[in-house]
């Protein structure tokens, strides 16, 4: 009895089912290649399928949290793919140029744009977009869905513009090291995910926004009885998701060293869906896990690895994503939970 | 006084957006006619319907379901799923046209009827339960192939160059019977069966709707199943229209959709809105799409930009009915 208390008390963990998974795929792995956790330095460089599914992570891990404060206020943001297509376009447009061979080393660096303005464009575009969609959902009482479905369908179209309808690839070094660089050894992206990390939690744990934002989604009309700033907190959450897509847009831009307007961040909406609700934080708002959506992007990116070493074509993990998002509502859903509820009460488990 | 008050009446008038999507249509043609030769003949009219059948046959059915209240994102997806199956059943397995049509229209509806079930009995909200359908048909897609199928049986290359000739040297395809007839079917659905009557009454309160004992449960489940087997025949009308089955087909199609049901004068909200609204919401997408072509340089982007543009303006026209109607 005691044994099936502490197995329930587990399972209700809000993450207890994403981090089973986790092990699990890696156990998986561990089997197929033995090889799977060994981590070995190249110049200087930390190399192994640990940091590349760490690395590869970083983009969607980002998008998540942002994702995760929209989803808390009862809200959601379908956008954030167009939103990474338009970050990408932005930063290879200001950067502009072509490709102008050099001596030995192969390409010169071709930039209109210092660096640091090229990031801060691309930001500040992705930010607009955000609050955009913020304004939309806040001041106009639109449902987010509608609201951000606008973006996602009109902000590929932009991307376009913006990219002249080709891809555009991008000639300067020092910006392939947002997403393929190295710092003491560990991938540069890392880094920016821990920064974002760090100030989303600073912000919504060491304040009181956290719990401001748990009783906007809990309950948007008694929160703003007591006080809360419902509107300017809900567009402030929509602008933080649009700033999020942003820097996952120039990590993946940078990645492949180019902007595509049409497939950059396909998808990347159920992608950031999945995490979000993988880690543990409810579609119908109020608590949220901003770590537990960390995890639930690096389950996403395991799985995705281990189905390609798996020689599966890799787009069949969407009929595996579409089924994982489908079955975790269901359990989320207020009928399943009183069922289970029930159950408890019924086989007299102890209530806590 | 008075003026205000004849305002306030005609706000208040439940056919005041259809009117103001007839008139914007209208508008538009006129400008599209004044700004380009050639654009006022009756081939370019009916060339909207035959470039768009299959979007009107997929935003009839989403008529149906914004009107109940809900939403469907998996519209694009199944016609994309429709379209692949289609083309595997009949290229590579050889299958008989005559058996994979009424195949793939019940898949349609299966799917339809089995998120339709999820939404109504676990309470999910329809735009979480229709996303997952829609990369769960997506992915489909992609299991059944990564590349384009081309159709190359007769059945399907004779449905596509069949034409109806009509007066003043004009004709129109099969695919526009269809949606026509589709049309029809759902125009006497909407206001002339009980079921019709019940999905309003759901869009406008769904609670109040359970206390009069009409049957809930059962006309949202139908609803979803009815949506599910327009996308599908829209697959099949989309299939006749390109001749191959593709995974990308139809990408962001449930946008288009939602926008002709909106900008055709259904509110968001459910409960207020009329299927020939659709139609003119479909024509006016239509009209949009042809001046782009006309003008030339103008990338076939815009036509989604402006798309999306005109919905947020009509939503917002929503809102500004809405807040008029409670004050």
């Amino acid at each position: 009895m005691a044994a099936m208390a502490f197995v329930r008390r587990l399972t209700a963990k809000h993450n207890f089912w994403a981090i089973a998974t986790l092990v699990l795929l890696l156990a998986y792995n561990l089997i197929s290649n033995p090889h799977f956790f060994s981590i070995s330095v190249r110049d200087g460089h930390l190399y192994g399928s640990i940091v590349d599914i760490l690395n590869r992570a970083s983009p969607l891990m980002i998008i998540a949290m942002g994702l995760t404060l929209v989803i808390a206020t009862h809200g959601i943001d379908i956008s954030v793919g167009a939103v990474v297509a338009i970050s990408g376009a932005v930063a290879a447009a200001m950067i502009g140029g072509e490709l102008v061979l050099s001596g030995g080393t192969g390409m010169e660096d071709v930039t209109q744009y210092p660096l640091p303005l090229v990031i801060a464009g691309a930001l500040g575009v992705s930010l607009l977009c955000g609050m955009w969609n913020g304004a939309l959902v806040s001041m106009i009482g639109m449902q987010p869905i509608i609201a951000t479905l606008i973006l996602l369908g009109t902000g590929r179209g932009v991307a376009q513009l913006i990219t002249h309808g080709q891809i555009v690839t991008i000639y300067y070094s020092p910006y392939y090291e947002l997403g393929n660089g190295f710092v003491l050894g560990v991938p540069f992206s890392l880094f920016i995910v821990a920064t974002v990390a760090i100030a989303l939690l600073l912000l919504t744990r060491r304040t009181a926004l956290g719990l401001f934002i748990e009783a906007i989604g809990i309950n948007p009309l008694a929160s703003r009885l007591t006080g809360v700033r419902a509107r300017s907190i809900t567009f402030a959450v929509y602008a933080v998701c649009g700033l999020c897509a942003g820097i996952a847009g120039l990590i993946v831009s940078s990645n492949v060293k180019s902007a595509d307007g049409n497939n950059a961040g396909l998808l990347f909406e159920l992608d950031a869906i999945l995490a979000v609700v993988l880690g543990g934080t409810s579609l119908t708002g109020g608590k949220f896990y901003l770590l537990g959506s960390i995890l639930g992007a690096l389950l996403i990116q395991t799985l995705t690895t281990t189905i390609y070493a798996a020689g599966v074509a890799p787009e069949v993990t969407l009929v595996v994503k579409g089924v994982v998002v489908l079955a975790v509502s269901i359990l989320q859903s207020e009928r399943i939970q009183i069922l289970i509820g029930a159950g408890a009460a019924g086989r007299g488990g102890p209530a806590r | 006084m008075t003026r205000r008050s004849g305002l306030a009446l005609l706000l208040h008038h439940k056919l005041l957006p259809l009117a103001v999507t007839i008139v914007l249509f209208g508008v538009m043609y006129g400008a599209g006619a004044y700004l380009f030769e050639g654009f006022l003949s009756l081939q370019v009219f009916l060339n909207f319907f035959i470039d768009n059948a299959f979007l009107a046959v997929t935003a009839i059915g989403m008529t149906f379901v914004i009107l109940s209240g809900g939403i469907d994102l998996s519209v694009g997806s199944v016609i994309a799923l429709t379209t692949m199956v289609s083309a595997t059943l009949v290229e590579h397995h050889g299958w008989s046209p005559t058996l994979v049509i009424p195949l793939v229209l019940a898949m349609g509806s299966a799917i339809g009827l089995v998120m339709g079930l999820v939404i109504h009995y676990f309470r999910v909200q329809s735009f979480i339960v229709t996303l997952a359908g829609m990369f769960l048909a997506r992915g489909l897609c992609y299991v059944i192939s990564i590349d384009s199928i081309t159709i190359e049986n007769s059945f399907y290359t004779e449905i596509s160059s069949f034409r109806i000739p009509l007066p003043f040297d004009t004709s129109i395809t099969a695919n526009v019977i269809v949606a026509f007839v589709m049309l029809a079917i759902a125009v006497y659905l909407a206001h002339f069966t009980r079921f019709g009557r019940t999905v309003y009454a759901i869009g406008g309160n769904e609670q109040s709707a359970l206390l009069m004992g009409l049957p809930v449960a059962r006309t949202k489940v139908l609803v979803y199943t009815f949506n599910g087997f327009c996308s599908a025949l829209a697959g099949v009308v989309f299939t006749f229209y390109m001749l191959s089955g593709y995974g990308l087909h139809a990408q962001g199609m449930e946008l288009d959709a939602i926008a002709a049901v909106v900008i055709g004068g259904t509110l968001l909200t459910g409960g207020s809105g009329y299927v020939v609204g659709t139609m003119f919401g479909v024509l006016i997408y239509g009209t949009i799409q042809t001046i782009i072509s006309f003008e030339g340089s103008l990338s076939s982007w815009w036509t989604k930009i402006v798309i999306g543009l005109l919905l947020l303006a009509f939503c917002l026209l929503q809102r500004a009915f809405a807040r008029t109607r409670r004050a």
